[in-house]
């Protein structure tokens, strides 16, 4: 892992100033991270160019983005690092810095940038010219569309392979217009590596699709039928809408990660995303963990406005998925009335043959066509009840999770302040004994201790702060997405609904003088 | 406390809902009705039965009793016989064109009628499910229109609103092919047996006859009971001649009933369909223009 370890982000003028820290830190504590290591990403000699910005149109927070094995090296530095250098251009920025911790189970340090203080300039490294073109204004413009699934390979090694297609006028990629072929794992690495970086400080990053064994496997065994036809349509449609909800995020459209997936051509292969892989059953672990953790930590919420968020989000998840049930409902009935639709035509299309009065005969046969189109127009209305608006309130359910899980972090995030504030007056007491006890080498190393677990305790509060704070934006930022996202799309619905009654209209006013000609 | 408010202020709905089934279960059973007794009425026989213009015309409490156990089991054996003879029966080709082509066409079409009656059935259930859902996602939508901060709650409220109003008319469409198409074909199906029930008895009349002139001619052969073979023989040519005239007579306004029933009814089924599609389409532009405004 050492040989992959990419240096941070701030550049390497920063490498010498590690031998400032302490050795009893572990640089490299293993996180037992989920991710693969990501090898090809970028190579230190084209850090300059790497663009780890925020959208000069987005909102102002600044961050620095890191990968899990790139260990930040400031842990517990007590020794201020200083950031001015003078090739850096600071982009001043009101916000603190937050502090990234990768959440594990067996962090003993947690790595994170450090800032001199809460109104510090956040430090990017990137050139000028980069900064300048910015500052101009790069108009959020970026469309992405999968397209033209293709099954490759055979047996039970087949899979699907999809092809993204980028469309931006955004100066941060390489090209305008690029395309890849990325396969359902691949953009599960993709969700899991954005994850881990940033859920944990708040924000929603948007979940992938679901995994379905049934599906996958019904393609891998290479059944033509139309249920696997509608299943891979039904995912390449999540896949589409994923990534769009993805880089809409400003944020994360930054990450040097989402870049890499849409426009490398090779993609190292996402293997920890299996689910029966260690990384999976460690994932299992984590979830229960997290799970047991929930319930036991009670927190004192002193803000009115994350306690009214939680009761929203709860009320919402309950009433988007009573109506998510609906919806599927009216689905499986509009197909099914479409079926009985179909074979009612046949069924009086026969009749009609039968029937020996020539007028009716013909009526008969002309009912059994009008009843065959409106089978048709019931197939189409089924569909969009699906893709447009039953799918919309899946993707929804999944996004209001993700909120709770943020919502959690920040739980788990108040634990640890307060836990370091149990562990800093504990150090005191003890302190305090040895005073007593007047043992002055232990005496040093306690108040060594105090004065970590304070360093502690204030970290512990500035990232509560700041994950509370990211969180507020980012529930603001969801919820005007959500309203967006909800009246597009239930206006597209009534939209169909409108085209189907008019086509109604129409076949029936065209059946009616038949109705009338019978003599 | 919400959750129970709102299921409170959907109790009229329920009522209503109700209200509205009872009633069309009740429409379709008076229409029933009335085309029985038209039926009857225009009958040129049945209309001068006795029973028919007592219950015309009696004005207190016809106490009509239901069949006891007995006639019950001397109708199951009735149509044991019936359709055992039936087969039989049916083997025989007639010799008059018009009853065995009849023969032919009831038989073929009995049975199309019968498909397309279960298919119909099936198909305006489907339709009433589809109504039902629409129901419910309306009553979500207006949970959500209520709950939420955003300003998608008068969103959420109109369309809820939307979603009410068109369940009425997909339920109203449902009620209504089940009226004018499924019921039509049930009745016809019933018809068509009922024709083809007269031709069996048609058909067992010839078999009586022909059995009659066989044993005519085997009492002249043994010169044994001639005129009384000859009386049956007389007796069972009449009750034939009869029957074939009277079948005759019914089968053609059968027809003639047929067509105009299916006309009527095939008629009216699109012009509902089409004041329904109107109205759906009315209510939906309506509420698009208010949504569309407000966003």
């Amino acid at each position: 892992m050492a040989a992959e370890r990419e240096p941070p982000p701030l550049g390497e003028a920063r490498q010498p100033e590690l031998e400032e820290l302490e050795d009893g830190e572990d640089l490299f504590t293993s996180t037992v991270s989920t991710l693969e290591s990501s090898p090809s990403s970028p190579e230190p000699a084209s850090l300059p160019t790497e663009d780890i910005s925020t959208n000069s149109n987005g909102p102002k927070t600044a961050e620095i983005i890191l990968d899990d094995d790139r260990e930040d090296l400031f842990a517990e530095a007590t020794e201020e690092v200083s950031l001015d250098s003078p090739e850096r251009e600071p982009i001043l920025s009101p916000d603190p810095t937050p502090a990234i911790t990768p959440v594990t189970p067996t962090t003993l340090v947690t790595p994170r940038m450090e800032s001199k203080s809460i109104t510090a300039p956040v430090i990017f490294d990137r050139s000028r010219e980069e900064i300048e073109e910015e500052a101009n204004g790069d108009v959020f413009d970026i469309e992405i569309n999968v397209s033209d699934p293709e099954k490759v390979g055979d047996g039970m090694n087949a899979y699907m392979a999809y092809r993204v297609t980028t469309k931006t006028s955004l100066s941060m990629f390489h090209k305008n217009e690029f395309s890849v072929k990325r396969r359902f794992s691949d953009f599960l690495g993709l969700h899991s590596k954005l994850a881990t970086k940033y859920l944990h400080v708040g924000y929603i990053v948007p979940p992938a699709p679901e995994k379905s064994i049934v599906g996958m496997t019904k393609v891998k065994v290479g059944k033509e039928d139309s249920s696997s036809t509608e299943f891979v349509e039904k995912r390449r449609a999540a896949l589409e809408r994923y990534l769009q909800r993805t880089v809409k995020h400003p944020t994360l459209l930054q990450d040097p990660d989402l870049r890499q997936f849409l426009e490398s051509s090779e993609l190292p292969r996402a293997v920890n995303t299996q689910a029966l892989s260690g990384a999976g059953i460690l994932r299992m672990v984590n979830k229960a963990a997290d799970a047991v953790n929930k319930m036991t930590i009670k927190m004192n919420e002193s803000d009115a406005w994350f306690e009214e968020k939680q009761q929203q989000f709860e009320n919402l998840d309950q009433q988007l998925r009573k109506l998510h049930a609906s919806v599927e409902a009216l689905v499986c009935h509009r197909k099914e009335l479409s079926a009985n639709t179909a074979a009612f035509a046949k069924s009086a299309a026969m009749l009609g043959n039968s029937e020996d009065h020539t007028a009716l005969s013909r009526a008969l046969s002309q009912l059994a066509e009008v009843e065959e189109k409106i089978d048709q127009l019931h197939q189409e209305q089924a569909f969009a009840d699906f893709y447009v608006f039953s799918e919309l309130l899946g993707d929804y359910i999944r996004l209001i999770a993700a909120v709770k899980g943020v919502l959690d972090h920040r739980m788990k995030c108040w634990q640890k302040w307060q836990d370091a504030q149990v562990t800093l007056q504990k150090k005191r007491e003890a302190e305090a004994k040895l005073q007593l006890a007047n043992k002055p080498d232990k005496l040093q190393q306690a108040k060594d201790e105090i004065k970590e677990w304070e360093t502690k305790v204030q970290q512990g509060e500035r990232d509560f702060e700041q994950i509370s704070k990211t969180i507020r934006k980012e529930v603001g930022r969801f919820e005007k997405e959500r309203v967006k996202d909800f009246k597009t799309v239930i206006i597209k619905y009534l939209e169909s609904l409108v085209q189907t009654q008019q086509q109604l209209i129409k076949y029936w006013e065209a059946f009616l003088p038949e109705a009338k000609a019978i003599a | 406390m919400t959750t129970a408010l709102t299921e409170i202020k959907h109790l009229p709905t329920l009522i209503l809902l109700v209200c509205c089934e009872y009633l069309a279960i009740f429409k379709k059973t008076v229409a029933m009705h009335e085309v029985f007794l038209c039926r009857v009425a225009a009958h040129p026989i049945l209309r001068k039965d006795l029973n028919f213009h007592v219950f015309l015309e009696y004005n207190q409490d016809l106490s009509v009793r239901g069949k006891n156990k007995k006639e019950k089991l001397e109708d199951f054996f009735k149509n044991m016989v019936k359709s055992a003879d039936g087969v039989i029966v049916s083997g025989v080709k007639d010799v008059d064109d018009f009853f065995e082509h009849e023969r032919t066409f009831l038989v073929e079409y009995h049975n199309r009628v019968k498909d397309a009656s279960g298919k119909s059935d099936k198909m305006t259930r489907s339709h009433k499910s589809v109504a039902d859902d629409c129901n419910r996602i309306g009553s979500s939508l207006y949970t959500l229109g209520t709950q939420d901060s955003t300003d998608m709650c008068k969103f959420f409220l109109k369309v809820s609103e939307l979603f009410d109003k068109t369940r009425k008319i997909e339920a109203r469409v449902s009620a209504d092919e089940d009226l004018k198409l499924s019921d039509l074909l049930k009745y016809y199906l019933r018809e068509s047996q009922a024709a083809k029930d007269l031709l069996y008895r048609r058909s067992r009349s010839l078999v009586d006859y022909e059995n009659a002139n066989k044993a005519l001619d085997k009492a002249r052969a043994k010169n044994k009971d001639v005129l009384q073979a000859e009386t049956t023989q007389q007796v069972c040519c009449q009750k034939f001649e009869k029957i074939s005239e009277s079948a005759k007579q019914e089968l053609v306004d059968f027809k003639t009933r047929r067509v105009a029933a299916f006309r009527k009814n095939l008629v009216e089924l699109a012009e509902l369909e089409l004041k329904h599609a109107k109205g759906n389409l009315q209510l939906l532009q309506s509420c698009l223009a208010v949504l569309n405004g407000d966003t």
